[in-house]
């Protein structure tokens, strides 16, 4: 009875496993595709509708007539210093695919702008910046966990078959940076540069800091792999016939280490795209003509504007999102978790 | 022990001086310096120059990094440029401010992890061993500062708790008891944004390490002896992994620290994090070099205090001990 159980859980580890994983591949598939998928251009303000709640695309009208094309009401503004809306049910606008080069918008340009997700105090298209922030902040994640990873296993080799002081310093320096407060360092390092640099620059710098305080759990479990490796019978062989000590690190000892390296970067992933979410929610990310998820926070980030606007919201659970997904990607049948 | 503790203060010691010499270094070297905001002002270059050589803004990055540790050493921290107060006191104040909230967070965070891990680690409820496994994966996925953003909104909409800040408006007038429930009103969200996530990566740590103590010849000893099961729980699974599990404690100070500066700044908690943020935005040399200080010192201390916690609790890991 105990056996089913066990199976069954693994079953359910499974396909969360797989959910996860299908729903980070959409996601990365909407980032790549931001600005065919925006509905507009992120940095166009739209000053009739500043702060317009959400416009859902319709089959149903006001009537209750079934139409065979989705279609949005458009909104017209009640009370401006209210900032109230309302939809006008006599001129229903219908979305077409493939528009102007997006893939949906409405099919008559001049019936003003559809808002998906809103708009923020400015008037700008929230989804727009939602799904061209995507590119900006998973590319700053995934860029700067490949540097950790390069960097993780670079160090973590050369401690682990060196060893002696090598191996020490390389460890010391390790856990010396795996006590760091993050976001502390990164706001320190950050403060020495203008206020306002390109967002390319910006991009490089963020990415580069972040490897460098990534780096040290994958080191430290690349060493102890490698080390363990070294001694190994086929490795000593492959030293006593001779081969240099890059080809037996590279052909004997690293592969050892891929699977360790593949689930160490799944896991640095949300660290990563959570700090680039708070040095932007800061002020000191991106700017906000190029936005990021964290731009967004920080265009959100007012308590009098969230009460009658939660929509500012979507990027919070944009990153949420993302995060649950790859925590249910590195899912494993842990077999601790296995009562026998 | 001593000798640990020796080394340890010594390392404290090594960490502030580092840090609070990064500190001085980094808003040294950044552009701008405090006067630039008087230069808007509209004060003239003679005036500007006075200022800076009052300040010591015109001497070398290394020479003010030399001062500052001189001073630092007869606990001379100095004043700052911004607000004008010693140093001392500012960062005592915000920094006591960020170990309420750390603490309590920290609190809240072992309350919901230990019971939970012993749990799902045990093996003995696989029922209840599979809801605490989802919900500490969803609370996994819920970072400090977005929680703090969402919880604020939620509040703010229905009232349960304050907008942010630590206090009511006027409260310093108010009795001793008011005032404490106020203050707990408010920790509430900031508490709540901090510990729920802390709960969920200490409830993993726990777990894993209850089920490899199942294992056991003694756990196993006891199961068999036919111990009750909240004895058995508590004094054959748990108590063993008590120590390495406070040392792990220990090394989480790093992300209490990062996670309290993102719900800082969500929350206006007047902590820490944002008064070191606030110093390197507006260049205030001696106030961020007492952060940096200050912070390094909760990070030495607190690891520190991990390592000692747990070489109270296990009596295996005192020099002397055979095993």
């Amino acid at each position: 009875m105990a056996g089913s159980a066990a199976a069954a859980g693994g079953h359910l580890v499974n396909g969360a496993r797989r959910a996860g994983f299908m729903v980070l591949a959409v996601i990365g598939a909407a980032a790549l595709a931001g600005p065919l998928l925006a509905t507009n251009d992120p940095v166009t303000q739209f000053r009739e509708h500043i702060l317009a709640p959400p416009m859902v695309p319709r089959l149903v009208d006001a009537e209750g007539r079934w139409h065979l094309r989705p279609f949005v009401y458009p909104l017209r503004v009640v009370d401006r210093l209210e900032r109230r809306f309302a939809e006008d049910h006599e001129r229903p606008v219908p979305l077409g695919l493939f528009v102007r080069g997006r893939l949906v918008a409405p099919l008559d340009a001049k019936a003003g702008p559809w808002l998906p997700l809103g708009a923020d105090r400015l008037g700008r298209d929230g989804w727009a910046r939602l799904v061209v922030g995507a590119r900006r902040s998973l590319g700053v994640a995934l860029v700067a966990c490949l540097g950790a990873l390069v960097l993780g296993v670079a160090i973590g080799v050369a401690a682990g078959y060196a060893g002696g002081v090598v191996d020490l310093a390389a460890m010391r320096v390790a856990e010396f940076v795996l006590v760091l407060p993050m976001l502390y360092v990164v706001l320190a390092a950050r403060a020495t540069l203008p206020p306002t640099i390109p967002p390319s620059m910006l991009f490089t710098l963020m990415t580069v800091a972040l490897a460098l305080l990534g780096w040290p759990v994958v080191a430290r479990g690349v060493r102890a792999i490698v080390a363990r490796e070294a001694l190994q019978e086929f490795a000593v062989a492959a030293r006593a016939m001779g081969a240099s000590p890059a080809r037996v690190v590279w052909h004997h000892l690293a592969p050892a280490t891929w699977g360790f390296v593949r689930t160490q970067g799944l896991q640095l992933l949300p660290g990563a795209i959570l700090a680039e979410t708070t040095l932007s929610f800061a002020g000191l990310g991106f700017a906000p003509d190029a936005p990021s998820w964290g731009t967004l926070l920080y265009d959100a980030a007012d308590i009098g504007v969230l009460h009658d606007a939660p929509w500012l919201l979507a990027a919070a659970g944009a990153v949420i999102a993302v995060v649950f997904a790859i925590n249910l990607a590195s899912l494993s049948i842990d077999p601790r978790r296995d009562p026998r | 022990m001593w000798r640990f503790l020796v080394a340890r203060a010594c390392f404290l010691i090594a960490l502030v001086v580092a840090a609070s010499s990064a500190m001085v270094a980094v808003t040294s070297l950044a552009p701008g310096d405090v006067t630039t905001e008087r230069r808007l002002e509209g004060a003239n270059a003679d005036q500007l120059a006075r200022e800076r050589i009052r300040l010591g803004l015109d001497r070398p990055v290394t020479a003010r990094i030399a001062d500052w540790i001189g001073n630092a050493a007869r606990l001379d921290f100095g004043t700052s440029f911004r607000y004008g107060q010693p140093v001392l006191a500012l960062v005592t104040t915000r920094a006591t401010n960020s170990l309420m909230l750390a603490g309590s967070a920290l609190a809240l965070a072992l309350l919901i992890a230990v019971p939970c891990g012993l749990i799902s680690g045990s093996g003995r409820f696989p029922r209840l061993a599979g809801v605490v496994g989802a919900l500490s994966l969803a609370l996994l996925s819920l970072p400090p500062l977005l929680v703090a953003l969402m919880l604020t909104v939620v509040a703010v909409r229905t009232g349960w708790a304050p907008a942010g800040g630590m206090q009511s408006a006027g409260a310093d007038e108010w009795a001793l008891g008011d005032r404490l429930i106020d203050l707990a009103h408010h920790l509430l969200v900031p508490v709540l944004a901090l510990g729920l996530p802390l709960a969920a990566t200490l409830e993993r740590l726990q777990q894993a390490a209850v089920a490899e103590g199942t294992t056991a010849r003694h756990v196993l000893a006891t199961s068999a002896r036919g111990v009750g099961l909240g004895r058995w729980l508590w004094r054959a699974l748990w108590r063993p992994t008590a120590a390495p599990f406070a040392s792990v404690v220990g090394l989480a100070a790093g992300t209490l620290l990062s996670g309290s500066l993102a719900v800082e700044l969500v929350t206006a908690w007047p902590g820490l994090g944002r008064l070191m943020f606030e110093a390197l935005a507006t260049r205030d040399v001696p106030l961020a070099a007492g952060c940096g200080a200050a912070a390094a010192a909760f990070l030495a201390f607190w690891t520190t205090l991990g390592d000692v916690v747990a070489w109270w609790l296990d009596p295996r890991l005192r020099p002397g001990a055979t095993s």
